[in-house]
C-alpha cells in the first residue's frame, strides 16, 4: 500500500475558506485529534455515531456470510483459519461500538436501530456465500477493499475512532492474505477448482468495487473531508484498489470480468468499465439477495442470546451478594477478636 | 471490591475501562471498553476482545464510572506548559565544559 500518497495529500479538500474562522475546523486542520470530552459540533457528532456505528454493524453481520462455512471448511487448518477470522470480526465490531458509545450513545439503541433497520451495514454482505471460493474472495477482494478504506481512518480526527481502526487494521491484514492463499490453493488445483475460483470473482469482483460507494459527484458526506474524518474520496480509494488488484487477479490466473480494463500510461492507472449504481441503490434499499436472510439471522442470534446475557447479570448478582455477606461476617469476626483483646 | 453499577434491566451489562500490560516492566494501558456483568466477566471478555495476539500479560478493568477525569475546561490551567519556568530543565543550567557529562 502506498501510503506516502495519502501523507501529502491535504487532510481538507473542501471549503478552504472556512478554516481559520470556525476554531473547531482550524484545530482539524492542524491535525489535532479530538477526544470524547472536547467540544464539538453537534453535525460533527452525529456523523461519528452514524458513521462508527455503520462501521461496527458491518463488522458483525460481516460475521454472518462466513460463519456458515466454519462447519464446511474443506481441511481443520482452514476451519481454524477461518474460526479465527471470524472470532476477529465480532472483536473489531465490539472495538467500534465501544468507539461509538464515547459519543454519548447507548450499545442498545445502536443495536435495536440495526435489528429495526433503521441502521445501514455494508452492502456487501448481502451477497450470498454460495461456494468455497466465495470465503476466499471475501477475504482477498472484500478485505482488501476494506483494508483500502480502513487504513486512511487509522489518522481520521476522532481519537477513539483512529485507535479502533489501528487495532483493526492490524488484525484485518491476517484476513486478506488467508483469503488470497484459498484463491491461490483453488487456482492451483484441478480444472474444477480452478472455475470455481473464476465464477465466484466473477460474482465479487464488481460488488466489491461498489463498497468504496457512489461516486464523488454522487456522494452527499463530504463534508467529512473538510472534517478530517474521510482522508480520501471514494473514487480515489476505488482507484486504488483497482490498480493493486488487477496485477495480484493475473499473477492468480484469473480473469477481470470487464472488457473495459486496461492500463491507461498516461494516467498511471487502470481504467475500468462503469459500474452498475442500479444494482449498488438496490442492495442498499434493502433489495439485495440476502438483505432479509442476514437481518433475520442476526435477530435471531440476539434473541437466542437473552437468556445468557440475564443468565450473566443474575450470577454476578448472586456472586456479588455471596461476597458481602462473607465480608459480614470477616467484620464480625475481626471486631470480635479486636473486643477480645 | 465489586463497584459496577447494578444494571439497570437484567439484558444491561455496566461498561468497564480496560487497560492492557503489553509486557512485564511495561505499564497498563488504556485500550478501550467494554461492557460485562461483573469484574471478573469483564476480565475473561477482555481477554477475547483485546489480547487475541499476544498484546499483553496482564489485564486491568475498571467501573466506567469509577473514572474521576480532569474536567476539560480546565486544560488550560492544568496543563500550562508553564514555559515562564524553564528552570525546571537541566538545559537551563550551563555545566563548565571541564566537567563534561553530568
Amino acid at each position: 500500500m502506498n501510503a506516502s500518497t495519502s501523507e501529502s495529500r491535504p487532510a481538507a479538500t473542501a471549503a478552504p475558506t472556512a478554516v481559520g474562522t470556525d476554531p473547531f475546523l482550524e484545530r482539524i486542520a492542524n491535525d489535532e485529534k479530538i477526544e470524547p470530552q472536547d467540544d464539538m459540533p453537534e453535525s460533527y457528532r452525529k456523523h461519528l455515531v452514524r458513521q462508527i456505528s455503520q462501521h461496527a454493524h458491518s463488522e458483525i453481520v460481516g460475521m454472518l456470510p462466513e460463519g456458515g462455512w466454519i462447519t464446511r471448511a474443506p481441511s481443520l487448518k482452514r476451519k481454524e483459519v477461518l474460526l479465527a477470522k471470524v472470532q476477529d470480526e465480532g472483536g473489531h465490531g465490539l472495538y467500534l461500538y465501544a468507539a461509538a458509545e464515547t459519543l454519548g450513545v447507548n450499545r442498545a439503541d445502536l443495536i435495536d436501530a440495526l435489528h429495526s433497520g433503521r441502521a445501514k451495514y455494508s452492502s456487501i454482505f448481502n451477497y450470498a456465500t454460495d461456494t468455497w471460493a466465495d470465503i476466499g474472495m471475501i477475504g482477498w477482494l472484500v478485505d482488501g477493499a476494506a483494508i483500502m478504506n480502513q487504513v486512511p481512518l487509522c489518522r481520521c480526527s476522532y481519537g477513539p475512532y483512529a485507535r479502533a481502526m489501528i487495532r483493526i487494521c492490524k488484525e484485518e491484514s491476517f484476513h486478506q492474505r488467508q483469503g488470497f492463499d484459498i484463491v491461490h490453493n483453488l487456482m492451483r488445483g484441478t480444472p474444477e477448482q480452478k472455475q470455481m475460483a473464476q465464477d465466484s470473482f466473477d460474482r465479487w469482483w464488481w460488488p466489491t468495487l461498489m463498497m468504496f460507494g457512489p461516486h464523488d459527484s454522487d456522494s452527499v458526506h463530504t463534508q467529512a473531508s473538510e472534517w478530517g474524518i474521510k482522508r480520501l474520496s471514494n473514487d480515489e480509494l476505488r482507484q486504488r484498489f483497482v490498480d493493486v488488484t488487477v496485477p495480484q487477479a493475473s499473477f492468480l490466473g484469473l480473469t477481470i470480468p470487464d472488457p473495459a480494463l486496461r492500463w491507461n500510461a498516461e494516467r498511471g492507472h487502470y481504467d475500468f468499465g462503469a459500474l452498475d449504481w442500479d444494482e449498488f441503490w438496490r442492495v442498499v434499499k434493502g433489495d439485495g439477495p440476502c438483505n432479509e436472510a442476514r437481518l433475520s439471522a442476526r435477530v435471531k442470534a440476539f434473541n437466542d442470546g437473552a437468556w445468557v446475557r440475564e443468565a450473566a447479570v443474575t450470577h454476578a448478582r448472586k456472586r456479588s451478594a455471596r461476597a458481602a455477606n462473607q465480608s459480614d461476617v470477616r467484620g464480625a469476626t475481626s471486631s470480635q477478636s479486636r473486643a477480645a483483646a | 471490591m465489586s463497584d459496577a453499577a447494578p444494571p439497570a434491566s437484567s439484558g444491561d451489562w455496566p461498561l468497564f475501562e480496560v487497560f492492557v500490560r503489553s509486557k512485564q516492566g511495561l505499564d497498563h494501558k488504556h485500550v478501550g471498553s467494554l461492557h460485562a456483568s461483573d469484574p471478573a466477566h469483564a476480565i475473561a471478555l477482555a481477554r477475547d476482545v483485546y489480547t487475541r495476539r499476544q498484546e499483553g500479560v496482564s489485564i486491568w478493568v475498571v467501573p466506567a464510572h469509577a473514572i474521576t477525569a480532569s474536567a476539560v475546561e480546565q486544560k488550560a490551567d492544568n496543563f500550562d506548559p508553564m514555559a515562564s519556568k524553564i528552570y525546571r530543565h537541566p538545559t537551563f543550567y550551563d555545566i563548565p565544559e571541564e566537567i563534561g557529562h553530568m
